[in-house]
């Protein structure tokens, strides 16, 4: 055997190649490709029964009926919301952590930025829900400036998903910075640029990629939430808790199949573009 | 709005297998016997005589209504039932009535206890066998208004055993609303004091609450049962929880969590049921619940057994047991609901049956319970269709927007 797997290479990668390639193929792209014929099914509305008849019925009702359309662009929106504060937030802590903290402070902060990803999702949703409610510190904070909060609602999903997904902004654009050697910050400086300057014509055109990189996550995971709205959304919903309400409480399997479409088609609108931008390369 | 495509009804009545026209009353030729709305129920054998157990049973169930123990110690009524007949109990939960009609198509399950949203659907495509209720000594004692109802009967015939029941009531923080509301016009009021802080429960079949209050307060759109809306009466309600949806809070399907929004006072007024009232209470939060004028929407589960049960006698063993009073009591008290079996008050803590509204004929006539809403109007009109579960579904999703 040993013998055999030495004389004929071919045979050596294809036995280390078919397990995770049946795992990408079968199990991963083979769900998206059920999640598609599904889509193209219908329901029978009393008994529930799948019928497996071709129709565009549902992409017709996602496309004629306008709240389909008004949760889509809502939730594209929070997306793209959550990624831009992210990216504001994460840029310049990244920046301290890979050119300006010591190598200790930086181990430190390294862990700092990681240790939320142990705590379970769900309860730090339900932490926010607690922070954001009426009597809770957000609110009495915001009082204390005259501010008044308007509680749960989709500033409240921002905020969280904001918090949720930071780390994935971070540590991508750390690891990009991290890249650009000093002495390029250093020649920058010795002919004379100013620190804006040297920031806005030098780190944030190498750490571009990194960025898109670091906003294929915050969005695409936002883009697929349910669960922070239901917590801290008050009465919103987003594509996700279309998807469940049709799978949960419908049990309408095929409409929520070309529901879960839209954010695939959408994701993959994105990462073309994340490519021409050369971010697949730092995800 | 939303179209209703031929096939689609065509579909409906093929897999409800009727034999005579479809949407309209058969008369009484049926073997099987008329649904409520005209439909006919497949013909499915009933047990006629219980023979010994099988040694095992496979229960269905909503959770909380199968406990042995291995989650509370002191909570437990199916090892008495195990060593009583040897029946060996294996259980499954499910959280959705979807869920449930589902599983009991695969035919592994022997017994269900099924609310009124799933009861139908589960008879209709014959996945359930009517029930001997000779076979059930303890059926007896099951209150009256229990039995032979829209939900769990075809033609005067049971299909299953009622479990219990329980209304969707109006809660209210006693320090925050003034005066105590009496109905649910508190929470419809398109210019309530209380806009931004009124909470209601997050599922389509809420629909019927609104419903339910169009049919006390605008009788000219002829609503005679929040269950079989028309296209024309399902748009009205639809525009009242739409009006509603500006001043909610927060919908709630989490009784957890809306007992922790009334405590912050996120919520102040809003539909609930009497065990989260009684939690929140138990806790010091200043609520108080009634039952709106109007009357409410409420549950009534009921046990129903598999057409294809594999073990029947102890099927029948446990729907005798789970409806003793002494089952039927811990059930009720533990899961916080009103028990079916009279005698269940008896054995039951002090005060328990009160707060509940155990045995109170009228108290429980005010209870639309929920059923599944079909195409064929259960109110009895045979010149209109109404508006299916889809379409309930599809019109929820436009209220929240």
């Amino acid at each position: 055997m040993a013998y055999f797997l030495h004389r004929h290479p071919g045979a050596r990668l294809g036995l280390l190649l078919t397990p995770p390639m049946l795992w990408l193929g079968a199990a991963y792209l083979g769900a998206l490709a059920a999640l598609f014929i599904t889509s193209l099914w219908g329901q029978d509305p009393f008994t529930g029964e799948v019928v497996r008849q071709w129709n565009l019925d549902n992409f017709r009702l996602l496309w004629e009926s306008e709240v389909y359309r008004r949760i889509a662009f809502r939730t594209v929106g929070i997306a793209a919301l959550v990624t831009v504060i992210d990216i504001v937030v994460a840029f310049p802590v990244a920046l301290y952590m890979a050119k300006v903290a010591s190598p200790r402070l930086r181990s430190v902060l390294l862990i700092a930025v990681l240790t939320p990803l142990w705590a379970s999702y769900l309860v730090k949703a339900y932490a926010w829900r607690i922070m954001l409610s009426e009597n809770g510190i957000v609110h009495d904070l915001g009082g204390l400036v005259g501010i008044d909060l308007p509680g749960y609602g989709l500033t409240a999903v921002v905020i969280t998903l904001a918090y949720l997904w930071l780390p994935f902004m971070i540590l991508p654009i750390y690891a990009g910075l991290e890249r650009l050697p000093d002495s390029m910050l250093e020649a920058s400086m010795d002919l004379g640029a100013r620190t804006g300057h040297t920031l806005r014509r030098v780190i944030l055109p190498t750490v571009f990629p990194a960025v898109v990189a670091g906003s294929i996550f915050t969005f695409s995971l936002s883009l697929g939430d349910y669960i922070t709205v239901r917590i801290v959304g008050g009465a919103n919903q987003m594509l996700g808790n279309v998807v469940y309400d049709n799978v949960g409480a419908a049990n309408n399997l095929p409409f929520a199949a070309a529901v879960a479409t839209i954010p695939v088609v959408i994701m993959l609108g994105y990462l073309a573009v994340a490519r021409r931008a050369g971010a697949l390369e730092n995800v | 709005m939303f179209h209703r495509p031929l096939p689609r009804l065509a579909a409906v009545c093929a897999a409800l297998t009727l034999t005579a026209a479809c949407g309209t009353s058969s008369g009484g030729d049926s073997s099987g016997g008329d649904g409520p709305g005209g439909f006919t129920a497949p013909d499915v054998p009933m047990l006629q005589e219980l023979g010994d157990g099988e040694g095992e049973v496979d229960v269905l169930a909503w959770p909380g209504y199968v406990e042995d123990g291995s989650t509370d110690k002191s909570v437990d009524w199916v090892s008495s039932f195990e060593q009583a007949t040897g029946c060996q109990v294996n259980v499954k939960y499910f959280g959705t009535s979807d869920e449930a009609v589902n599983l009991m198509k695969s035919g592994d399950y022997d017994v269900v206890s099924a609310s009124g949203d799933a009861s139908l659907r589960l008879i209709a495509a014959g996945d359930v066998a009517p029930v001997n209720t000779d076979l059930i000594p303890n059926y007896a004692d099951v209150y009256d208004f229990l039995k032979d109802r829209d939900w769990n009967s075809v033609d005067g015939q049971m299909y299953g055993v009622p479990h219990g029941y329980g209304a969707n009531l109006l809660m209210w923080r006693t320090d925050e609303v003034d005066p105590a509301p009496t109905s649910w016009g508190a929470v419809f009021d398109e210019n309530s004091p209380y806009a931004g802080k009124i909470t209601a429960y997050d599922s389509p079949i809420y629909i019927a609450d609104a419903a339910l209050y169009l049919m006390k307060t605008q009788p000219d759109l002829g609503i005679e049962n929040p269950y079989a809306l028309d296209q024309d009466q399902l748009a009205a309600a639809v525009d009242l929880l739409k009006t509603q949806r500006t001043q909610i809070s927060e919908y709630w399907s989490d009784y957890l969590k809306e007992v922790q929004a009334f405590t912050t006072g996120d919520s102040v007024i809003g539909t609930t049921w009497q065990v989260i009232a009684n939690v929140a209470q138990d806790s010091d939060v200043p609520v108080d619940v009634t039952l709106p004028e109007e009357g409410a929407t409420g549950w009534s589960d009921t046990w129903m057994v598999s057409a294809e049960a594999k073990h029947p006698n102890c099927a029948y063993e446990w729907m005798n047991h789970i409806i003793s009073p002494e089952a039927n009591d811990a059930v009720a008290e533990y899961f916080g609901e009103a028990p079916s079996n009279a005698k269940a008050c008896d054995v039951a803590t002090k005060g328990f049956c009160e707060s509940y509204h155990a045995g109170d004929a009228d108290y429980a006539d005010q209870i639309w319970y929920w059923t599944t809403p079909i195409p064929q109007c259960l109110d009895g009109r045979e010149d209109v269709t109404c508006t299916d579960y889809g379409d309930w579904t599809q019109a929820w999703t436009e209220i929240k927007g």
